[in-house]
C-alpha cells in the first residue's frame, strides 16, 4: 500500500556564487524569516552577520568542561598521593606542596575534557547526528557538499506563505527553486 | 586631478602606480569547486593505480610478520627477547617510541598552530598530516605499551589502584607520559574526524545509494552544511586548534621530562623540552613531505597541491633543522662550560666512542642536509626535496638513537658499561611499524578523502562574499606583480591529465 501523504519542508532555492548568496541573505533576513538556513559547500565568512546570526555558545561549555578537567586532575592527583596512599618515591614527599609534580596531568585532563566539551557540545548545537533529513528528498540538494549555494526557507516560518515565498526567492535571485516535501 | 582617497578610472589618475606583489595562488589554473571535488573524491572512488597494490601489499605483509608475530613471538617468551641486559634496559624500543611520537608531531602543528595564525596554505596538507599524526601514535605506542613486559599488567598504568591498593605515582614523569601521548591521540583523533565530516557528506552525496553511502552517511552524521551548523563547526574547530597548539608542545616536553628529569649525564638538560619540539616538528615535517610528494604526483593532485606549499614546508624543514643544530652545539658548550666531569665525558663518548658513526649520522642528516634548502634551486627540485626529507627521517632516528643508547652504555659505574646492539625481534618490531604506518596511511589514501575539499574550496578567491565588490572598485594606483609560481614556471604548471 502506498498511500504516503506529503507533507511541506520548504523551499529550496540556489544561487550563483557565495556573494549572491550573502546578498540574498541580507533580504530574507531583513524580510523577517527565521526558520531558514543558507547551505554552502564550505563555510563563508561573514554570512552569520547576514543571517543575523549571533555568535555560538560553544566556548562556555568548553569552559566549563575543561575547569572540569583541571579539578579532576587536581583531585585525582591530590586525593591518591596525598590523602589515601602517600607513596615516597625517592625520597620525594607527598603534600600539598607537591602541586608542581602534578601540573603536567592537570594540564592533558584539561585538554582532554575541553576535546571532549567541544564534540559533544557542538554535536548538541548542530542537533546531529541524524541520518534522515528531509533536504535529503530533493533533487539538486546533493550539490550543496559540491558547488552549488542554496537557501532553505521552512514551511514552518511563521512568514511562509505557498506562493509569496516563493516570488520573494525568486525575486532576490534565486534560481531553480524546488518545494522540498518530506513524507509524513 | 584625482587623489589618492577617491576611485578614480587608471587613465585619469596621476603619478606612478604602487607594486604590489600579487597573492600566491594556492590553487593553480583557475580550478572550479567542482574540479576540486571530482579531483579529490576520484582518489578514492577510482580504481587504485597498480603502484598503490605494488606497495600496499608489501607494507601489509611486513606489518602483520613485523608487527604481529614479533609481538606475539615477543609476549609469549618474554621481553629479553629484546636483547637488553645489565645497563641498556632502553635501547630500540624507547628509540622507535620517541621517534614515532616525534612524527606524529607535525599533522597537529599544521592543522592547529598553522590554522591559528591563518596560514591558508595548510588547507592543502593538514588532512593528511593529520592521518599521519594518528597513524604514527599508534606506532608509537606499541613499544611503550610492550617494554612494560607483562603487557597484560599495562592496566597498571591507567589511574586505578592495584591490588595493593597503591596508586599510580603521580610524580613520575612516565605516567606524565602515559597521560599526555593518550590525550594527544584522542585530541588529534577528534580534530581529524571533526575536520573530515563535511568532506564525508560531500562523498556521501556522490555515491549511488547502497552499502558506501549509509557508511559515508553514519559518519558524515547528516552533515548538510547549512550556516547554522557551520557557524557552530567553525567555533569548534577553532577551539581544538587552540587546545591542541599548547598540547602539540607539551606531549614531547613531557616526552623529554622522561629523560630531563633524571640525573644521567647527557639527559639531565633543561634544553630538552624545546630541543624535543623542534625535532618532532623538523621530523614531522619530513615525513609529511615524503609521503605528500609521491602522492602528489601518484594522484595527479599539482594544482591543489603546489611548489608552494612544498617550498614552505620546506622552509620549516629549515628553520626548524636549524634549531635542532643549536640544540645540539648548545649542549656541547653546556657540558662543557657547566664544567661538570660526567656530564662533558658523556658527550666525548658520543663523539669519539663506539657511536661515532650514529652521532655523525645525526649531525650530517639533520643539521647539515637540511641546509641546501637555502637555495631557491633546491627547493624546487623534489628530488631533492624528497632526498633531504628522507634524511631527516634517518637523522632523527639516530638522534634518538644516540640520547637514548649512548647515555645508557655508559653510566656512572665503569663496571655497568657494555656495549649494546639491537636483536633481531627489535629489528623486526621496528621495520613491521614501518610496514603498518604505510598500510595504514594508504588505506587512508583509498578510503577517506586525502585534503580538505571544504577548506581548500575556501581558499579560493571567488569564495569571498565581498569579491565582485573588488570588480566594483578596483584599485587603480596598484600594480601587481607577479608571484612565486609564474616566476618559476612561465606559464601554468599542467598537471598528468590536462
Amino acid at each position: 500500500m502506498s498511500t504516503t501523504r506529503k507533507r511541506v519542508y520548504g523551499y529550496l532555492a540556489e544561487f550563483g556564487s557565495a556573494s549572491a548568496l550573502y546578498k540574498a541573505a541580507e533580504k530574507v533576513r531583513d524580510a523577517g524569516f527565521r526558520k531558514w538556513d543558507c547551505h554552502t559547500p564550505y563555510p563563508v565568512h561573514g554570512l552569520d552577520a547576514a543571517m543575523g546570526m549571533k555568535r555560538s555558545i560553544l566556548p562556555w561549555f568548553v569552559f566549563f568542561g575543561g575547569m572540569l578537567g583541571t579539578a579532576t586532575g587536581f583531585g585525582l592527583a591530590y586525593i591518591t598521593q596525598v590523602e589515601i596512599y602517600p607513596t615516597v618515591v625517592q625520597a620525594k614527599p607527598a603534600n600539598i606542596f607537591t602541586v608542581p609534580a602534578f601540573f603536567p596531568i592537570m594540564f592533558e585532563l584539561t585538554i582532554l575534557f575541553s576535546g571532549f566539551t567541544t564534540l559533544f557540545g557542538l554535536l548538541a548545537l548542530m542537533k546531529l547526528p541524524r541520518l534522515n533529513h528531509p533536504l535529503f528528498a530533493s533533487r539538486q540538494f546533493h550539490r550543496a557538499t559540491d558547488d552549488a549555494f542554496f537557501i532553505a526557507v521552512e514551511a514552518r516560518d511563521p512568514k511562509f506563505h505557498p506562493d509569496k515565498t516563493r516570488s520573494f526567492l525568486e525575486e532576490i535571485g534565486g534560481k531553480s527553486i524546488e518545494l522540498v516535501e518530506e513524507e509524513d | 586631478m584625482a587623489t589618492a582617497t577617491e576611485h578614480a578610472p587608471s587613465h585619469t589618475r596621476q603619478g606612478p602606480k604602487l607594486p604590489v606583489l600579487e597573492r600566491e595562488k594556492l590553487i593553480l589554473n583557475g580550478r572550479s569547486y567542482h574540479w576540486i571535488t571530482e579531483r579529490i573524491c576520484g582518489v578514492l572512488e577510482n580504481r587504485q593505480p597498480l603502484l598503490w597494490w605494488l606497495l600496499f601489499l608489501p607494507s601489509a605483509l611486513i606489518a602483520m610478520v613485523g608487527v604481529g608475530l614479533g609481538l606475539t613471538y615477543l609476549v609469549s617468551t618474554g621481553v629479553g627477547v629484546w636483547g637488553m641486559s645489565n645497563r641498556v634496559f632502553w635501547g630500540w624500543d624507547i628509540t622507535n617510541f620517541v621517534f614515532w611520537i616525534g612524527i606524529g608531531h607535525a599533522g597537529t602543528l599544521i592543522s592547529a598552530v598553522l590554522f591559528l595564525t591563518r596560514q591558508n596554505w595548510r588547507t592543502s596538507i593538514n588532512r593528511a598530516a593529520e592521518a599521519m599524526t594518528i597513524f604514527a601514535v599508534m606506532c608509537a605506542g606499541i613499544f611503550p605499551a610492550f617494554h612494560v613486559g607483562r603487557v597484560w599488567m599495562a592496566w597498571f598504568l591507567a589511574p586505578i589502584p592495584n591490588a595493593n591498593a597503591i596508586w599510580q605515582n603521580f610524580k613520575s614523569p612516565l605516567l606524565w607520559d602515559v597521560f599526555a601521548v593518550s590525550t594527544y591521540f584522542t585530541i588529534s583523533l577528534i580534530f581529524w574526524y571533526l575536520g573530515m565530516v563535511p568532506d564525508l557528506a560531500t562523498i556521501r552525496d556522490r555515491c549511488k545509494p547502497g552499502l558506501r553511502k549509509m557508511l559515508y552517511g553514519i559518519f558524515a552524521m547528516g552533515w548538510r552544511g547549512g550556516n547554522r551548523q557551520w557557524s557552530h563547526y567553525e567555533m569548534a574547530y577553532l577551539l581544538l586548534a587552540a587546545l591542541s597548539t599548547p598540547l602539540v608542545l607539551s606531549v614531547h616536553s613531557v616526552v623529554s621530562f622522561d629523560f630531563a628529569t633524571s640525573v644521567v649525564p647527557g639527559w639531565h638538560t633543561t634544553i630538552f623540552p624545546p630541543y624535543f619540539v623542534a625535532g618532532a616538528i623538523f621530523g614531522g615535517f619530513a615525513m609529511v613531505l615524503t609521503i605528500m610528494v609521491p602522492a602528489r604526483q601518484i594522484y595527479g593532485l599539482h594544482d591543489v597541491i603546489t611548489m608552494k606549499h612544498i617550498d614552505n614546508m620546506a622552509k620549516i624543514i629549515l628553520l626548524t633543522g636549524t634549531i635542532v643544530g643549536y640544540a645540539y652545539l648548545m649542549e656541547l658548550f653546556v657540558a662543557y662550560y657547566s664544567g661538570a666531569k660526567y656530564e662533558m665525558d658523556a658527550f666525548k663518548f658520543r663523539i669519539t666512542g663506539p657511536y661515532w658513526w650514529a652521532y655523525l649520522a645525526m649531525m650530517s642528516c639533520n643539521v647539515l642536509s637540511p641546509q641546501l634548502f637555502w637555495f631557491k634551486a633546491c627547493r624546487e627540485n623534489l628530488w631533492v626535496v624528497m632526498g633531504v626529507a628522507m634524511a631527516v627521517n634517518i637523522g632523527m632516528w639516530f638522534e634518538r638513537f644516540v640520547i637514548i643508547v649512548t647515555t645508557l652504555a655508559r653510566m656512572f659505574l665503569p663496571g655497568d658499561w657494555k656495549s649494546y646492539s639491537p636483536s633481531w625481534v627489535e629489528i623486526m618490531l621496528f621495520i613491521g611499524t614501518i610496514g603498518m604506518f604505510l598500510a595504514l596511511f594508504l588505506l587512508f589514501l583509498r578510503f577517506l578523502p586525502c585534503i580538505n575539499i571544504a577548506e581548500v574550496k575556501w581558499t579560493l578567491k571567488e569564495s569571498d562574499p565581498h569579491h565582485d565588490d573588488h570588480h566594483d572598485h578596483p584599485d587603480h594606483g596598484t600594480e601587481l606583480i607577479p608571484a612565486y609560481q609564474r616566476e618559476l614556471h612561465g606559464k601554468p604548471i599542467v598537471g598528468p591529465d590536462n
